[in-house]
């Protein structure tokens, strides 16, 4: 008999997976809205298997930001769209081959990376997830967080002038 | 009792859990029925009038004195709104989008319930290693917000469902109200936890036991996280997504029967979550001032959850109270209070706290 990790693995994977192609590619709907409720499904199986590697954190966090936050926020936007508009668009050739490109050049690096990472959660057992987490993120890896934060910060800065009516 | 000792380890803790999930569900729905009668009661003495005192079954009048009694007070009150609710036409418009219309009270309701799942109700039960909370997460309370943001769903889909404008319109504040107090909500929790040092919700009333409830020492946050929790559970005064007078219902306009009832439902549920959570965060949950310690016989257990559950009413009332006491904001000053005001001072309470805790508690 499977191990009940194993089984619920291969749930969460299968509707990661699932999910994660009825967003980009559902042959039942062009709905935007749809596509991004799917999104969100996929987010949260994601933060499933999260869980299953007792990243309990990195789960959480996933659900709240992205499903919580920027998914809501998508919806908010698509919902102001002309959505009639959008699900009469045809597929565009261009387009399907830039993906295509795309997609490979993102999964040859992840694969890449995958392949040559050291795991590091060792260390995470004697005082909480957590807490090593931020230990981690201010110690080891503080430059590339800082560096993180500031361009998000020159990203919200530039939503804020974007979005400003005039341009002076 | 002794089978139940002699039982593996892991099925009795699923065994626990069950039983507690069961009964963390049961009393929830019967606190809902009856915060509803509370609310009509409490609206009802508020605006001079009587409230509900009619409804009885017809085998009440045969108890001398407590069955005309209890009439008056409304207790059956409940169970006729429910009954209602069941047998009432189901009325599905023909325009809607049949399954996001079908979906959306769901999703309205199961976030609700869920984040009770990391709240510790009570210390212990029985032998002391039966824990009073459904599941003892450790990032419990980033666990509570992934959830609670999550619920904002349920009211957009709600809106987008229906295909109609003025729902459509309440679900679209809904979204950017939620988002906005969302953020301050969590900043001003933040604070709370720089303090605790844990994530850990039974950490956090560990905590308070010794020193001292949270609400005297994070004053600021706390009145952040209330007004934020109005502006979450969409209660008046910050009812933007269904303000009656210019959106109808907002989003639940189409809905009728059991489908409404959930939203409903959601909403009561969401009040009871966000009391349990403000009790535990800055009201010391279970514990009083001279009672901190793990309860080690039954009737300890038992004592312990009874403060919790009457620290949460006294919030539920409080969510009732203001209901019919302050008007409605407009949907400028809303966004105003939340990004102008609370986010800001957020954050400097968390500066604040840092520093102190930097400097003067090391």
């Amino acid at each position: 008999m499977p191990e009940l990790q194993d089984i619920l693995f291969y749930a969460f994977a299968g509707l990661t997976l699932l999910c994660g192609f009825l967003c980009v590619a559902n042959p039942l709907s062009r709905n935007p809205v749809t596509s991004a409720m799917f999104l969100v499904l996929t987010i949260i199986s994601m933060a499933g298997l999260y869980v299953l590697l007792h990243a309990f954190f990195l789960a959480a966090v996933q659900v709240l930001v992205y499903a919580g936050a920027v998914m809501v926020l998508f919806l908010f936007v698509i919902m102001l769209l002309d959505l009639r508009e959008e699900e009469r668009r045809k597929l565009n050739g261009a387009a399907v081959g830039i993906g295509a490109i795309a997609v490979g050049t993102i999964a040859g690096i992840l694969t890449r990376a995958l392949w040559h990472a050291q795991p590091l959660a060792k260390v995470a057992a004697a005082e909480g997830a957590t807490r090593s987490l931020g230990r981690i993120l201010f110690t080891q890896y503080l430059l590339p967080f800082e560096v993180l934060s500031i361009l998000l910060l020159v990203a919200m800065v530039g939503v804020i002038l974007l979005s400003r009516k005039e341009l002076k | 009792m002794d089978f139940l000792q002699n039982l593996d380890p892991s099925v009795q803790f699923v065994l626990f859990s069950i039983v507690k999930i069961a009964v963390v569900f049961g009393v929830t729905m019967s606190f809902v029925a009856y915060s509803v009668l509370v609310e009509r009661k409490v609206s009802a003495w508020i605006q001079d009038r009587v409230g509900p005192n009619r409804t009885a079954p017809p085998a009440a009048q045969f108890i001398p004195i407590l069955g005309p009694f209890l009439t008056r007070l409304g207790i059956f009150q409940p169970a006729a709104d429910g009954l209602k609710f069941l047998l009432k036409e189901d009325f599905t418009p023909s325009y809607v989008r049949l399954a996001y219309f079908w979906l959306a009270p769901a999703i309205a309701v199961i976030p609700a319930f869920m984040t009770l799942a990391v709240i510790p109700f009570g210390s212990t039960l029985g032998n002391p290693g039966n824990k009073m909370v459904i599941a003892d997460l450790d990032v419990g309370i980033l666990y509570t917000f992934g959830i609670v943001s999550l619920g904002v769903y349920g009211i957009v889909l709600a809106g987008y469902a229906a295909n109609s404008k003025y729902p459509f319109l309440g679900g679209i504040r809904s979204t950017a109200q939620m988002i906005s107090y969302e953020i301050a909500m969590g900043m001003s929790v933040v604070s709370v936890f720089l303090l605790v040092g844990d994530l850990n919700l039974s950490k956090v009333i560990e905590y308070q036991a010794h020193g001292g409830w949270l609400v005297f020492k994070q004053p600021l946050a706390f009145v952040i996280f209330l007004v934020a929790a109005f502006a979450e559970t969409n209660r008046l005064p910050f009812d933007l997504p269904e303000s009656e007078s210019e959106l109808v219902g907002g989003y639940h306009t189409e809905y009728s029967s059991m489908k409404f009832a959930l939203f409903f439902l959601g909403e009561y549920a969401n009040m009871i979550a966000s009391s349990a959570m403000m009790v535990t965060l800055f009201f010391g949950g279970w514990t009083l001032p001279f009672i901190g310690e793990p309860a080690s016989g039954l009737l300890g257990g038992l004592l312990h959850i009874g403060i919790f559950v009457a620290k949460m009413v006294v919030f539920m009332v409080m969510f009732i109270w203001v209901r019919w006491m302050f008007p409605r904001f407009r949907y400028d000053q809303l966004m105003d209070l939340g990004w102008r005001r609370f986010i800001p001072l957020a954050l400097a309470n968390i500066l604040v706290t840092a520093l102190v805790v930097a400097f003067v508690n090391r």
